[in-house]
């Protein structure tokens, strides 16, 4: 075997280890224990007083955020549970736009899902008793990757449908409010 | 010993042809009239194909046992070869001959087995959407009067004798329709409309199977399909149209709270209540069908809890999710499910 040949097996040993080190792909069919509400049960703050220490982020996100399955199922439960008929596809209409940087209740993936979970003034309705937390924090992994914040290596590359905006793959990431976000 | 694997691998054809249990699910079934017409054709494409098939051996192993004459020994490389030979001229002609007549045989039988399909397909007597999802179907059946259109999941009631069209769609990926016993195979294709007809002939239960990998759970997603007289199907029909009736028990109606209250409301349609999703499968009529989860499972008290309770055990990767209900909760919810004939 000559050396160029060897040398390029080498090298596409070493790219097949690195690949299968992504954890884009992970997969959990079942939700979590029961017991195990979604965001804690209490909103994450989203304001804080000069000098204090934000909530840590939930543990749960790093199941979700970058997580390609996760984003595509929640990209499909945000169309069935018709969160269309009011945000649209992140343009907003009804509801405030979700891909821009402007976060009334926090743009971090626990603030999303407690939104989710909790509803918000105005109209946003509590999907608490209807979506299972597995779910809530599915959509709330997709919201994300409307204002371009997760890898774009974990997002999908096409829409469900026709679409009209830019794909998720190209989306310019937001800068999210520092208030809000607090360096997450 | 080296005989017996070879004896089984001959075996093997008239095994799987004996898999099919009554023709429940049987490619060799003829139970409607394109499946009649699909076997004539086959049975003639065969005794034709045959029939040349065992030509050709012959003068392949008369060529090979045939003495080659010394003083001819040059004429096939001068190329004139059929000219020395008047008998090898003639035979040459009825050759093609035989082929011309063959191949123009065959052309006609698939013309007329087209044709015939054809006019059913013109003369259609009932429409049903069928649309595909990751794993299960969703059926509507289509009435000139919208009060009487009718939708179900996982099952199709056909009434004998009647050209059935079913028009196909899907919401994800490819998926494809194939009731061996009756037609098929035909894709779904998302964005793109299809349809096939089926004259159904003899009146019973068939199984019918996704026949395009679809993903992880391709191989639960059965379809039932019961051929019954045209009497029957009008009563199940009307039957199915009904709502779902009103629980009279404590436990039956602590079960209609939490399913129209509940996540289970958010995708599933229970006629008659305020349960109305459109993403899960309609439960109206949920236990009159004789399987759970796109045919998982038969349809029963025990398969019900055990899927209410953790679908993902059962069938992994399907998108109804483990609620994770409490004890009381899923007798309640079962002790519902079951009201729903």
């Amino acid at each position: 075997m000559s050396s160029r040949c060897l040398a390029s097996l080498l090298i596409f040993g070493v790219a097949a280890l690195t690949l299968s080190a992504c954890d884009r792909e992970e997969r959990h069919s079942r939700s979590k224990p029961v017991g195990e509400t979604v965001p804690a049960g209490e909103s994450p703050d989203t304001i804080w007083p000069g000098g204090s220490v934000p909530a840590a982020l939930d543990p749960r996100a790093k199941l979700y955020d970058n997580n390609a399955p996760a984003i595509s199922q929640g990209q499909q439960l945000y169309m069935q549970m018709n969160c269309v008929g009011c945000h649209f596809h992140g343009g907003g209409g009804m509801g405030p736009p979700l891909m821009d940087d402007e976060w009334r209740y926090g743009g971090r993936i626990d603030q999303i899902a407690a939104s989710i979970a909790e509803g918000r003034p105005n109209g946003m309705p509590a999907w608490r008793d209807k979506l299972t937390d597995d779910q809530i924090w599915k959509l709330a992994a997709y919201v994300r990757t409307m204002s371009g914040q997760p890898s774009k290596d974990a997002v999908g590359s096409r829409a469900e449908g026709m679409s009209t905006t830019t794909p998720a793959t190209l989306a310019p990431r937001e800068p999210a409010h520092s208030s809000d976000t607090a360096g997450q | 010993m080296i005989v017996r694997p070879r004896a089984a691998v001959l075996a093997l054809p008239f095994l799987t042809g004996a898999c099919s249990y009554q023709h429940y699910q049987s490619i060799y079934g003829n139970a409607a009239a394109e499946t009649q017409q699909f076997n004539t054709l086959f049975i003639i494409f065969l005794a034709v194909c045959a029939v040349m098939y065992a030509a050709v051996i012959a003068f392949l192993i008369a060529g090979i046992g045939r003495r080659r004459r010394s003083t001819q020994a040059n004429v096939v490389e001068d190329g004139r070869h059929h000219e020395s030979d008047p008998a090898m001229h003639v035979g040459l002609r009825a050759w093609a001959a035989v082929v011309g007549v063959g191949l123009v045989g065959l052309a006609i039988a698939s013309f007329f087995a087209d044709r015939s399909m054809a006019s059913a397909a013109a003369n259609e007597k009932l429409s049903i959407d069928l649309t595909g999802n990751q794993w299960w179907w969703d059926v509507q059946y289509n009435s000139a009067d919208a009060s009487k259109t009718l939708r179900t999941a996982n099952e199709l009631y056909l009434p004998v004798g009647v050209p059935v069209r079913i028009n196909l769609h899907s919401n994800d990926v490819i998926h494809s329709f194939w009731v061996p016993s009756l037609a098929g195979k035909q894709d779904l294709i998302p964005g793109r409309d299809s349809d096939i007809t089926i004259v159904p002939k003899k009146s019973g239960i068939y199984r019918g199977q996704c026949a395009e990998y679809c993903g992880t759970q391709h191989a639960h997603m059965a379809l039932v399909v019961n051929v019954v007289s045209y009497a029957d199907f009008i009563k199940w029909w009307d039957h199915q149209l009904q709502p779902a009736p009103a629980p009279a028990a404590p436990l039956t109606q602590a079960g209609y709270k939490y399913v129209t209250t509940g996540p289970c409301s958010a995708c599933h349609t229970i006629g008659g209540t305020p349960a109305g999703g459109t993403v899960g499968p309609d439960l109206t009529h949920l236990a009159s069908r004789r399987s759970i989860a796109a045919g998982t499972m038969p349809m029963g008290e025990g398969n019900l809890y055990g899927w209410v309770e953790d679908p993902q055990s059962v069938k992994p990767g399907n998108h109804m999710p483990t609620i994770g209900l409490e004890p009381a909760q899923l007798h309640a919810v079962v002790a519902y499910l079951e009201t729903l004939k």
